[in-house]
């Protein structure tokens, strides 16, 4: 398996501060807007782009939830590998608010759709919005676009982007290409 | 087909600690889910789920068909008693009868011990058991070490005590094999008539005398006495009995701890247990219906799967 790294840690790191800017220039103070991070992977880059808005707002109480899609995927008994839930907590009443979906990773669309169904038993939000470090853009399979991108990148179906969450120097991402397939 | 190391839950005896372990995550999951507004997920939403209950059933039947509904599963009642097995239609022939109208998982309770064991080797869809006569009643072992986890923390190194009809019970015989597998140690007490012989070998202790049994255990799971499975007198009279083995508020009282109460219902309230106990802080009667839920949940997500 060839892999090379896509991102370094600064870079993510100037990435993350660029789409903060963006969301603050929408969504001002963040009083009527939450922040939910997608189970398993996209909590680490939706928490820290949480620790970031509430510097720049200098607002401590931006609210902040984890959601876990996994009885909602549509692969379930389909043969795919088995996803265990992960923790769901979400504490606030999510009716009316305005709403910002954190992925680490866009690829096929399918994870946010369930995303957009379990947030559905929450309430009605006012508008949703999806963010995401790195999209996938041409490995979509359903009518799903982001609307913060961190960085773009163009794969073929057998590489894998994977994004290592470390301590602040450490982080990563990788593309892993699989020879054996292509 | 199962992400359990079994594509049935026979019972307790042949799944895996890590499969107990795996349902008691998920469980908890799952009990997020039904505290929720929207106590509901989309998982099972093309499965059929088919509830045989070939013997009365008031608590198991409404969790069960709670927990099939709560995942968005089609559910099928079927009831005995206004069926064709009146008119002497065969278990295998009845069960067929309904597979053949397309159904994923079966749940059943029989009042013969091993009737579930006995249809998976004959039928195709999976099956969840029940309970099964004097045999074994797996969810509800499963939901009693649940909320016994819930209260305590952890089941391993408790020390539980099972009292009332060891004998008729398959309460009694679930919970031993999931206590045990949790690494709990386990007592029975009761009458010596209504302590199986066998049940040494399962690496349980024994004791006659219910106070000397409370003041070894950190829980007391109190049964119900089984008159209609008992076909000859095990002991003189239920007054008797309530006097020996009934279990009052001055009992707990005299204990120098406190311990947890469990029942897996339905109470005779005055016989094995008294009011003022059954709805005390003491109890974890309700957590333990809530929890079966959440349980039944877990079992059929991960059987399905």
């Amino acid at each position: 398996m060839n892999r090379r790294i896509l991102l370094n840690a600064k870079q993510i790191e100037v990435i993350s501060q660029r789409l903060c800017c963006q969301l603050m220039e929408l969504h001002g103070n963040f009083k009527n807007t939450a922040i939910i991070g997608l189970q398993p992977r996209g909590v680490f880059f939706a928490r820290r782009i949480h620790r970031i808005i509430a510097e720049m707002t200098r607002n401590t109480q931006v609210k902040y939830g984890d959601l876990d899609t996994t009885f909602y995927r549509d692969d379930f008994r389909r043969g795919n590998e088995i996803h265990e839930p992960k923790l769901l907590n979400i504490d606030f009443n999510i009716e009316d608010l305005n709403i910002i979906l954190v992925d680490d990773v866009l690829y096929t669309g399918r994870s946010v759709r369930a995303a957009l169904d379990a947030l559905n038993d929450f309430g009605r939000p006012a508008k949703v919005e999806l963010m995401t470090l790195i999209d996938r853009r041409f490995n979509r399979e359903l009518p799903i676009q982001p609307d913060y991108v961190g960085f773009e990148v163009d794969t073929r179906s057998n590489e894998k982007v994977k994004v290592e969450w470390n301590d602040e120097e450490g982080n990563k991402i990788w593309i892993l290409e699989n020879n054996s397939l292509t | 087909m199962s992400q359990l190391s079994q594509p049935h839950l026979l019972g307790i005896k042949n799944i895996t600690t890590s499969d107990i372990r795996k349902i008691f995550e998920t469980a908890d999951n799952f009990k997020q889910v039904i505290n929720r507004p929207i106590k509901k997920v989309p998982s099972l939403r093309d499965i059929t789920i088919a509830n045989l209950f070939f013997e009365n059933s008031t608590r198991t039947r409404i969790s069960f068909e709670l927990a099939e509904k709560r995942l968005s599963a089609d559910v099928l009642n079927f009831s005995a008693s206004n069926s064709s097995v009146s008119k002497g239609e065969t278990l295998i022939d009845t069960v067929n009868n309904i597979l053949a109208m397309k159904v994923d998982i079966v749940v059943m309770r029989h009042q013969a011990p091993g009737a579930c064991v006995f249809l998976s080797k004959h039928i195709e869809a999976q099956i969840v058991n029940a309970g099964d006569g004097t045999h074994e009643h797996p969810t509800q072992a499963l939901l009693d070490a649940y909320s016994i986890r819930e209260r305590l923390g952890d089941v391993e190194g408790k020390k539980v005590v099972i009292v009332g009809d060891i004998m008729h019970s398959r309460v009694a015989l679930s919970n031993i094999y999931c206590l045990k597998k949790l690494g709990a140690e386990v007592m029975v007490c009761g009458p010596s008539t209504l302590i199986p012989k066998f049940i040494e070998s399962l690496g349980v202790k024994i004791e006659t005398n219910l106070r000397k049994a409370l003041e070894w255990c950190d829980v007391a799971n109190m049964l119900r006495i089984q008159l209609e499975r008992q076909d000859i007198k095990y002991f003189p009279s239920l007054r008797e009995y309530t006097m020996m083995y009934g279990l009052n508020l001055k009992m707990l009282e005299n204990l120098n701890k406190e311990i947890v109460i469990m029942h897996p219902g339905p109470i005779n309230r005055g016989v094995e247990i008294t009011s003022d106990i059954a709805d005390s802080e003491h109890s974890i009667i309700l957590d333990q219906v809530e929890n079966g839920v959440a349980v039944r949940m877990a079992v059929l997500y991960l059987l399905a799967s």
